[in-house]
């Protein structure tokens, strides 16, 4: 299987995509020329053309719109943000639109169309270049949410997104574009709404997504060489959101901390400590703990910015927390 | 102060026309050859015009009655700018509307009844019961909505004319607001695609002056709303709303040009609504007079229809009657159809959240 860096695995699905469906069109800022500000959509403008590798000038508001009148006469348009953090000004489209038009159209009007670009903090950027938004986005009933954490994932799950008749938000992480993984050729499909066990182990589950699952994973090799096992649930989707895994690890291993990127308060954990306490209170022998952002707006000073993230010995406190064990 | 007394820019007559010595060749039709009626034009446009005010004297008195509820905006007083644009677009055309959709879907040919059973939460509306007043849509006639956020359907119309690009086509999308959106910044956004891009699309504000209840003089620090034309390298006009006839050729040359040179348009129509921006508030006494309302209502667009008709003689006053009474009629089985429909089954609540199909 070839090894691909994150990037390469998301140029290679947007590319099988469009060869495989010629109403799929890329559609943001410096897609084109520029071969993309993260370089996701590098060669596509030579071999697909202006026409299908559009660049759009700095509208946020505007191009999304654009996306939505396409994919409501057939296109399949894919919406490049440049960051998550500038798409808070196309919320109207993604939210009132996109999301609602199936439904307020009594099933009339579908909306096959994906939304993405980097999503949550990189370095020392400070605090509007650094959030993560998929709380916001999982809020809302017509949308499907997408965070994959590695690259196998990248290039599958966003396959399916473009193959899927609904509006899909695709979150990617600035700081994954240049990690690597195996990444199967061709027709690798990773279905929406499926997590996957990245690590097993009987002392407890981490459940996570997105850039997090890396840090999860790398946590579970270090507590094994401590003789503590865990589970790492990534959920890679967050709506709709894999219950049954989550229940599956917890009803397993019987303790469990919730690991994001986000802030705390109505982020993605609050809402998986809800299923966890009504579909597995009676096997808990812990209170479940999470691990997040700090409640702060992102500082700027390195020493600052490494106290406001989450981390590994963030997340390795918290699970012997739950295990009894500080 | 009247429609006409308004200060508004040179009529499109004395305008510089750039669709008309235009570079398809001599022997291209004029816009007025274009838009040009027949008798049985003249009878259609004012049968559109009188369902449209018959309609909506019903949905006032369903929504009295408590059948209709939540918002409900009525278009009467501006039906000759429906009615003329819809006569001038092809079946195949796309139209996209906020939530002021009524007369606009009847004149685009959406059933009388599917739209009055949406207003009454029906199940057999056209949106099952599920969008209400401000959200008809009707695939069958490309009609995109019914939008509900002032400004927010603007881009999604230059997203329709990206995607008759994309396919090389040669439809029009035509997208209806009022003159308070173009202040909002989705309108200039749009815009300015529109231009750039090279996009049919039909921008159409339908000025009737308020903005709810604030005056474009208190909204609008310029009320020559096509300078907003010129800001985006874009062909504008202005016209008379109230006269059919004149918002007809006009869209004579707005669909030529986005036929053609694939250009895009603004245009402004001057109108009026001669109810308040709801059902929910009065008619007159706070932000406009009742003498300004009387006098402006003597531009009904009905009225100027009918006396041009009359004074025509071609049809007569039994005649005109009849298609009030067909309007009537109309209306009255759309109630009918509406109230004894059945509301939506409960199970429906979770239907058409997601599609459950993929490519």
């Amino acid at each position: 299987m070839a090894v691909l860096t994150y990037r390469d695995a998301l140029t290679q699905a947007l590319r099988e995509e469009l060869q495989r469906d010629d109403r799929v069109f890329l559609m943001g800022e410096e897609v084109a020329q520029y071969n993309g500000a993260y370089k996701v959509s590098k060669g596509l403008l030579d071999e697909f053309g202006p026409m299908r590798i559009v660049d759009t000038p700095i509208t946020e508001l505007g191009f999304a719109g654009v996306g939505v009148g396409a994919a409501m006469v057939g296109l399949r348009p894919i919406v490049e943000f440049m960051t998550w953090n500038f798409a808070l000004l196309a919320l109207d489209e993604v939210v009132n639109a996109a999301a609602k038009m199936l439904y307020m159209s009594g099933g009339q009007f579908k909306m096959p169309m994906v939304f993405r670009g980097p999503n949550g903090a990189a370095l020392q950027l400070s605090a509007q270049h650094s959030q993560a938004w998929e709380s916001w986005l999982a809020h809302i009933p017509g949308l499907k949410v997408c965070t994959p954490g590695t690259p196998a994932d990248a290039k599958g799950l966003l396959k399916s997104a473009i193959r899927d008749d609904n509006p899909v938000v695709f979150l990617e992480g600035e700081m994954l574009y240049n990690t690597k993984g195996e990444v199967p050729e061709g027709e690798h499909i990773v279905p929406l709404g499926v997590a996957e066990l990245k690590r097993t182990g009987d002392h407890c589950s981490v459940i996570t997504h997105g850039k997090m699952a890396l840090v999860a994973m790398r946590v579970a090799d270090d507590l094994a060489k401590e003789g503590i096992n865990i589970d790492v649930v990534d959920l890679r989707t967050v709506r709709p959101i894999d219950v049954e895994a989550i229940s599956r690890s917890v009803q397993k291993t019987n303790r469990a901390v919730v690991l994001e990127e986000g802030w705390e308060i109505c982020g993605m954990g609050s809402q998986v400590v809800d299923f966890i306490q009504r579909e597995c209170f009676d096997d808990l022998d812990a209170p479940v703990l999470r691990v997040h952002q700090e409640d702060v707006p992102m500082p700027y000073a390195k020493n600052l910015e490494r106290a406001a993230k989450p981390d590994a010995g963030k997340t390795i406190a918290a699970i012997k927390k739950v295990m009894y064990l500080d | 102060m009247s429609t006409e007394a308004r200060k508004a820019p040179a009529p499109a007559s004395k305008r510089k026309e750039p669709g008309q010595p235009s570079s398809n060749g001599a022997d291209a039709p004029s816009a007025s050859d274009l838009a040009a009626t027949t008798p049985e034009i003249r009878r259609d446009l004012l049968h559109s015009m009188m369902l449209q005010r018959r309609f909506e004297e019903r949905c006032a008195e369903a929504y009295a009655l408590g059948k209709i509820g939540g918002f409900c905006h009525l278009y009467i007083g501006q039906e000759a700018i429906s009615a003329g644009v819809m006569s001038m677009i092809r079946p195949d055309d796309y139209v996209i509307t906020a939530y002021r959709d009524h007369g606009q879907a009847l004149a685009r040919g959406v059933s009388p009844r599917a739209v009055m059973a949406e207003l009454f939460g029906r199940d057999t509306g056209c949106s099952g019961g599920k969008g209400g007043s401000m959200h008809i849509f009707d695939a069958k006639t490309n009609f995109l909505g019914g939008h509900g956020i002032v400004g927010g359907h603007v881009p999604i119309a230059a997203g329709v004319g990206f995607a008759i690009k994309y396919r090389r086509g040669n439809q029009v999308c035509v997208c209806f607001f009022g003159e308070a959106a173009v202040n909002i910044g989705a309108f200039h956004e749009a815009l300015n695609i529109a231009s750039l891009w090279d996009l049919p699309v039909i921008f159409i504000i339908e000025n009737n002056r308020y903005g709810m209840g604030t005056a474009i003089s208190r909204s609008t620090a310029n009320e020559d709303v096509l300078v907003r034309a010129k800001a985006y390298r874009m062909e504008g006009e202005s016209v008379d709303g109230q006269d059919v006839f004149a918002v007809r050729e006009c869209m004579a040359r707005a669909t030529e040009r986005a036929r053609k040179e694939k250009r895009p348009t603004l245009i402004e129509m001057r109108t009026y609504r001669f109810m308040g921006h709801s059902m929910s508030d009065a008619v007159s006494g706070t932000y406009r007079t009742k003498d300004e309302l009387e006098e402006n209502m003597k531009r009904d667009p009905i009225l100027v229809l009918h006396n041009k008709i009359y004074e025509s003689g071609e049809l007569t006053e039994g005649e005109m009657h009849k298609i009030d009474d067909e309007a009537k009629a109309i209306a009255q089985d759309a109630w009918d159809f509406a109230d004894s429909s059945p509301e939506p089954p409960l199970e429906k609540l979770y239907t058409d959240v997601y599609a459950d199909t993929t490519s």
